[in-house]
């Protein structure tokens, strides 16, 4: 295993884990721009982009995009979030030069009317699906409401009106002010040929021109809040709270994530036995993201209406009970194994490195080995989870619920 | 690839599968027993479900948390779940912990406590089950889809109804164990990294002393097919279609499962092209093979918005139309690339080598090597499949609709 980088004059970034042994190699370019990078007129347009990016340059059409993604056998596909704007693809090693030829290419994509016209309403599809999937929207609503007046308040969908209303126009000034080679990184895992690759890069990128990018990222401001939307046609009640959490640079991360497994692992934690293994609910879970700047603890819960209440006063104990006495040896011990074991197994695939190194590299600039990552969290003492407990209190959050009850509200705290 | 998987039959019927993965660090394995929700008795909907979340609360010398702690220690994300001909237990861990993980197994399947005091607790459990997958609409959608294109039981709602789960006793769960958590039709997978010859020692431990009488045939009733609506107030429109194709089995699977392939693998697959990338009418469209022991189908998925669920329907039934008149050169390799680099990567992952060999196993009496897999799909041609096409078109049509407003169909296309 052995970890190479190349930097372009005009600021492109390769990085690779090479694994000669590996059956497959994985390519992704990780494009740092994401929906908190959008202005309100155009919400909607890093994840529309992230489509018409598939839709063909000057010298491929869509049909050949698909086409040539299929004749190599590619698993591949393409996400936005927040933050990230990410394309990949899986291949057999035979294929690399094809796969990144492709990838490479549509980086530089026409964005022609006629597509970006059909596109449009595949997008608007996409927002109807997750308007009738739970939980209904409580996830984007707790983000707007946590972060509102702060960059990551911003949807990665959008609207139906904000995308209805966007024009070719606005998608290619937005590209043309975020797609810079300095804010992409071309990120490599598995058996594949570095030097060829580089070479490769270096001449599909010749053209791309520089130019500064900007992210603004001012602090978020801890708040608390709680909103109960109705949704009459559900048939359970959800819930998703925010905390506030460690950014991507903050090393107690790794001490933020072992609390949430510790309390919040969808098996054998705190919640779980005391929401899922009882049926009071029928999923319970915390998990942490990071973001530039700050970052969140986020709960979720999908219960029968009824019990929706006297399951927040059941969540709303247990954190208060884990803010003032922490976590236990043992548990930590537990959460420990069942992470690192998880990060060993996963590391088995070539695609699931390269997500870990792209996004690492996006991040932080930064390559840890798995060993490495294995390492920090074994190190992860109980003082350390107590530390970020009293950094990032969850008596200070953000309550969204969505269901057919709307008479609920947020349990008294601090007695 | 390799080319070598184990097969060890104990005396009591049960077969333990290993294909030797010596490149990962990691082992899978995936038990199945004969308690699928098919033999859910008589009015008992559910029973299987309910059977499978209480026989994890404890088995053995471990109670109910020491039994998910002690898996944690290992380093197992295990589960378990039912299916139609089967509850399964599976999961992956450090290559290790393998034997110390099938030991728990083992004794989740043949000594479980079945707490009387957690009943209650593991019925709500299953309720919240049937609550939750009420509120998602594309599933809801495909689970009547296979209820009237299945009958009952092999096409019934896996959790059951309420009513069923609400009344089910500790009794009624122990005769489910009694009759179908049983060696005879069981069977035991591994893929990963191990040591063979301890590994079957260690199976033959455990298992060897297990005994009970192979469970009697399922025997199912007609369903009803055609064309059903349900009634919703959603955003979009979720549309099902479901035809008769070949089993697993069948010599003619390949040739089946290369024409869906046509259609649906990929982003230059027929369906995707037309009704997604050509006409913008949805984000979601699928369709695949889906096979019981004695009978296989094709299953189609297509979610849209109300005023455009016509227009959607309509572009997929008129491709399955064409699918009768044959597919092309270019299909078929672009399909072949696809599920070949598929294969090769599979040789990353031994969770999902341990579930296709047990698969191969219920389905065809053996298991196929990846080479062997491999071989198959080399021998495709658009002769064999056209063939098959011509033999079996798209036909029969059972649909259901879940959304504002019914649909025009024309259920019967030949």
């Amino acid at each position: 295993m052995e970890f190479l980088k190349h930097t372009f004059d005009n600021g492109l970034q390769i990085v690779a884990e090479c694994n000669p042994k590996a059956y497959s190699s994985a390519f992704g370019f990780f494009v740092n721009t994401g929906s908190r990078d959008e202005s309100d007129e155009v919400s909607g347009v890093s994840h529309f982009l992230e489509h018409m990016v598939f839709k063909g340059t000057p010298t491929r059409t869509a049909a050949d995009v698909n086409r040539e993604l299929d004749e190599i056998g590619s698993q591949s596909n393409a996400y936005t979030s927040e933050e990230h704007t990410v394309y990949y693809a899986a291949v057999l090693p035979e294929h690399q030069a094809q796969v990144v030829d492709l990838l490479g290419d549509i980086m530089r994509p026409s964005l022609r009317e006629e597509d970006f016209e059909v596109e449009k309403k595949v997008i608007l599809e996409e927002i109807a699906k997750y308007e009738d999937q739970p939980p209904f929207g409580a996830a984007e609503k707790c983000m707007a409401v946590h972060f509102e007046g702060h960059p990551l308040g911003k949807s990665v969908l959008g609207t139906t009106e904000s995308v209805t209303a966007l024009t070719v126009q606005q998608m290619r000034a937005y590209f043309e002010q975020r797609y810079s080679p300095g804010n992409i990184v071309l990120a490599a895992a598995g058996n594949l040929d570095f030097p060829a690759l580089v070479d490769q890069a270096a001449r599909i990128s010749a053209n791309w021109q520089p130019f500064a990018v900007h992210r603004d990222a001012p602090r978020a401001a801890p708040r608390s809040a709680f909103v109960a939307l109705e949704k009459p046609q559900a048939v359970q009640q959800y819930v998703v709270q925010i905390a506030n959490g460690p950014a991507v640079m903050d090393d107690d991360r790794y001490a933020a994530r072992l609390l949430a497994n510790v309390l919040g692992d969808d098996s054998g934690s705190r919640m779980f036995w005391e929401l899922v293994d009882t049926g009071h609910a029928e999923f319970a879970s915390i998990g942490t993201y990071e973001y530039q700047g700050t970052g969140i603890q986020m709960t979720f819960v999908c219960c029968a209406p009824d019990d929706c209440a006297s399951n927040l006063e059941k969540i709303y104990q247990l954190q208060e009970r884990a803010q003032r006495d922490g976590v236990r040896e043992d548990e930590l011990e537990r959460a420990k194994s069942k992470i690192c074991s998880s990060l060993v197994l996963q590391a088995e695939r070539s695609a699931s490195r390269m997500f870990g190194i792209g996004t690492g590299w996006l991040q932080r600039q930064q390559y840890i080995t798995v060993r490495q990552a294995v390492e920090r969290y074994q190190a992860i003492t109980v003082a350390d989870v107590a530390r970020v407990l009293e950094a990032y209190p969850y008596a200070i959050n953000t309550t969204v619920t969505v269901g057919p009850k709307t008479d609920l509200s947020a349990p008294a705290t601090g007695k | 690839m390799p080319q070598e998987i184990h097969i060890h039959k104990l005396a009591n019927g049960l077969t333990l599968l290993a294909e030797p993965m010596p490149w990962l660090e990691s082992a899978a394995f995936a038990l199945l027993v004969p308690a699928g929700y098919a033999r859910d008795p008589g009015d008992q909907w559910g029973l299987a479900n309910l059977t499978c979340e209480m026989v994890q609360r404890g088995c053995g010398s471990r109670d109910s948390r020491q039994f998910i702690e002690d898996l944690e220690m290992l380093g197992a994300d295990t589960s378990g779940g039912i299916r139609n001909a089967h509850t399964s237990f599976a999961g992956a861990m450090p290559a290790d912990s393998l034997p110390a993980v099938l030991e728990i197994y083992a004794d989740v399947v043949r000594c479980p406590h079945l707490p009387e005091d957690q009943l209650d607790d593991a019925r709500l459990v299953c309720l919240q089950e049937i609550y939750a997958a009420a509120d998602d609409l594309a599933q809801s959608a495909m689970t009547e889809l296979r209820q009237r294109h299945y009958g009952d039981p092999w096409g019934r709602p896996p959790h059951g109804s309420v009513e069923a789960v609400s009344v089910l006793s500790l009794a009624d769960i122990q005769q489910m164990i009694e009759r179908h958590y049983r060696p005879s039709g069981a069977i035991l997978s591994v893929a990963g990294k191990f040591d063979w010859p301890a590994l079957r020692d260690c199976v033959e431990n455990l298992f060897g002393d297990w005994s009970g009488a192979e469970p009697p045939a399922i025997e199912g009733r007609p369903p009803a097919g055609g064309y059903h609506h349900l009634s919703s107030d959603s955003s979009q429109t979720h549309i099902g279609v479901a035809y008769p194709s070949v089993p697993y089995s069948d010599p003619g699977y390949m040739q089946a499962r290369g024409a869906v392939g046509v259609l649906s693998d990929g982003m230059s697959s027929r369906l995707f092209t037309e009704i997604r990338e050509n006409r913008g009418l949805v984000y979601a469209v699928s369709a695949s093979c889906d096979s019981l022991k004695d009978r296989g189908s094709v299953v189609c998925y297509a979610g849209t918005t109300t005023e455009r669920a016509q227009e959607t329907l309509d572009v997929l039934v008129a491709e399955l139309v064409r699918l009768a008149d044959g597919i092309a050169e270019d299909e078929l390799n672009r399909l072949k690339a696809r599920i070949k680099s598929g294969l090769i990567m599979m040789q990353e992952s031994s969770n999902s080598r341990s579930r296709s060999i047990a698969f191969d196993w219920y389905h065809l009496g053996r298991v196929r090597t990846l080479a062997e897999v491999g071989g198959l799909i080399d021998g495709l041609t658009c002769q064999s499949i056209n063939a098959y096409l011509a033999e079996h078109p798209p036909q029969d049509l059972v649909v259901v609709t879940l959304g504002e407003k019914p649909l025009e169909t024309t259920i019967g296309i030949s």
